[in-house]
């Protein structure tokens, strides 16, 4: 059985003619993640026997002529920090590592009634904080295009697992980028849907102000699909939106040929890879091709960004990672003779050295003293970002930028410098601040063969627009997408 | 803003971790770095803008009708814990 390239369709299609079982399907993959997880590391949790249990349920509904809907039989991977029953969930820390939840995420509970099949938990950046997913306890993710790189970060188990065929969709979530960038390293499409249209229940905090779920798939209309499932109001997320769901899948061919293209000057200047630039000056062109109109926008205020960013987000995971402290799940310190001891020790030993990090950076812009040179200021600076947006939306329907500066770098190049890490993140952080959803999806190769990312951005919950645009240059730029056949005719998609 | 090693030790102590020697060194340098790239903020004047604390774009924040429900239960509550007695956590001696 090739699952090589398979997406929901083709595998719906497989089912429906009896062609294939969703047993078949899992175990295929399964020898895959065998041969390959120890190279890769994508995959922490491998749910082997849960996934074979639950292939045979779906298989014996399927044999009595049932038609295959939604996500019905569709093997996907869960990053390391979405909760799942029964199944150990750890952040990639060590001191989640044999944290078991009682209770699965809502994203999840939605993905399972709509008929997936999970296969295990990716490896990711420790709690999610990370461009390169170098800072997990359970070891690197190694990219599937070249091994001796990065595949981006922090949900890079997820997007590797998606580019490597070891599952056919796979959630991440993103802060300032963490689904977004690894898709762009990856060759593959990542969602950031905007804030509060996919439920934050059983997503472990980092910053709440930003975080949200995000599907990871080779193609826009497995994205489409996925984000069907997964958005909506919950009772469980305060701060999960209200408001109607589109039909994404159908809007996948609505019209963009009257579509405004916003560019910003900003995000085309110093630090962007020249040849990054070109491949996304030429998804531009193509877009104008498409009978998109382009218009110049500005963004003034991207060059404080990062720092906005790095205020705002650690801040909040100071504040949320104070609930790991030895007493009620997790690793706790031996040996410790005092209550305060035990706290201090648990801390400094379960977390990697970005965790600590953020945390110490978090607690000084909090602190007394700094809070109004800092945090307060940074909720101002964030203000104007917004703004920024805001007004770029009234002369277009979607902003394009570049989503890395660079193709993915080799593993080791930003390890000992932080900030350097952190200057990675510049077109992707202020989405996150704005709250808005946006797009990566695969727009041409570097001269080394690597696969560069297009980010495409939409105004709150435009969701359809966005995937819409994402879709048709899928559709008419075929070449661009490393599942396409070169001209030479092989396949260029990571051959593992 | 140079952040010292008396600093990171004040800071690691509000933050609840023991820091080693080495991370306390490691962390001086890297923070003044990372803070200082910070200020770049302070280029703008925001005298006049307001904060913003979240993109939520309700105003209303939902609340779910005050009325009981089931909720996990002790050992469910326990199973994850480092050290439980007697349907509590334990904990290091606190007085």
């Amino acid at each position: 059985m090739d699952v090589s390239g398979l997406t929901i369709e083709g595998l719906h299609r497989a089912l429906e003619a009896r062609e294939v079982t969703v047993e078949e399907i899992c175990k295929a993959i399964f020898e895959r993640i065998e041969r390959l997880n120890t190279t890769l590391n994508v995959y922490i949790t491998v749910t082997y026997e849960q996934a074979i249990e639950r292939a045979r349920e779906l298989d014996a509904q399927l044999s009595t002529g049932y038609k295959p809907t939604g996500l019905y039989g569709v093997p996907v991977a869960i990053k390391d920090n979405i909760c799942t029953k029964g199944i150990r969930t750890t952040c990639a820390s060590r001191i989640l590592e044999n944290f078991v939840p009682p209770y699965s995420a809502t994203a999840v509970e939605k993905l399972h009634a709509a008929g997936a099949v999970i296969l295990g938990k990716t490896n990711c950046d420790e709690f999610a904080m990370g461009s390169s997913n170098e800072n997990s306890a359970f070891g690197p993710v190694r990219n599937p295009w070249d091994l001796s790189r990065v595949p981006g970060g922090s949900s890079g188990g997820s997007a590797a697992a998606v580019a490597a065929d070891l599952c056919v969709v796979a959630l991440g979530s993103d802060t300032g980028g963490s689904v977004r960038e690894p898709a762009s390293f990856c060759g593959v499409v990542g969602l950031k849907p905007t804030y509060g249209r996919v439920s934050r229940y059983g997503l472990v905090a980092y910053g709440s102000s930003l975080d949200q779920i995000g599907p990871i798939a080779k193609t826009t209309a497995d994205v489409a699909r996925t984000l069907q499932v997964i958005a909506g109001w919950d009772e469980h997320d305060a701060t999960s939106a209200n408001l109607p769901i589109d039909d994404y899948l159908a809007a996948l061919n609505s019209d963009v040929q009257s579509l405004r293209l916003g560019v910003p000057k900003e995000a085309f200047g110093v630090g962007l890879a020249p040849e990054v630039k070109r491949a996304v000056e030429t998804a531009i062109a193509n877009f104008e091709t498409m009978g998109a109109s382009l218009v110049e926008v500005t963004l003034p205020h991207l060059e404080y960004a990062i720092a906005d960013y790095y205020i705002i987000a650690t801040a909040e995971a100071s504040a949320n990672l104070a609930r790991f402290d030895g007493v009620r799940y997790g690793y706790r310190a031996e040996g410790v003779e005092t209550l305060a001891e035990m706290y201090q020790k648990t801390r400094d030993l379960g977390f990697g050295a970005e965790v600590k990090r953020r945390i110490m950076l978090g607690t000084y812009v909090l602190s007394s003293g700094y809070y109004d040179a800092y945090y307060l200021k940074a909720q101002k600076v964030r203000t104007l970002l917004e703004q920024d947006f805001r007004n770029a939306f009234t002369a277009c329907d979607l902003i394009v930028t570049p989503t890395a500066p660079t193709p993915a770098f080799k593993l080791g190049e930003k390890i000992s410098d932080p900030l350097e890490m952190y200057l990675a993140d510049i077109y992707t952080v202020t989405i996150n601040l704005a709250g808005l959803p946006a797009v990566s999806f695969p727009c041409g190769f570097s001269s080394d063969g690597l696969p560069i990312g297009c980010q495409l951005i939409a105004p709150h919950f435009q969701e359809a627009r966005l995937l819409a645009a994402c879709h048709q240059y899928e559709q008419n730029y075929p070449t661009a997408h490393p599942s396409a056949r070169t001209s030479a005719g092989s396949l260029r998609w990571p051959s593992l | 803003m140079t952040i010292t090693i008396d600093d990171v030790a004040k800071i690691a102590k509000l933050a609840n971790l023991a820091l080693t020697e080495q991370e306390k060194t490691a962390f001086a340098a890297q923070l003044s770095a990372i803070v200082d790239y910070m200020e770049k903020l302070n280029e703008l004047d925001t005298s006049n803008v307001p904060p913003m604390s979240h993109s939520t774009l309700s105003a209303e924040t939902y609340l779910r009708p005050d009325q009981p429900r089931k909720s996990l239960g002790t050992e469910t509550a326990l199973a994850n814990a480092p050290d439980a007695k007697d349907d509590h956590f334990r904990v290091p001696k606190v007085i």
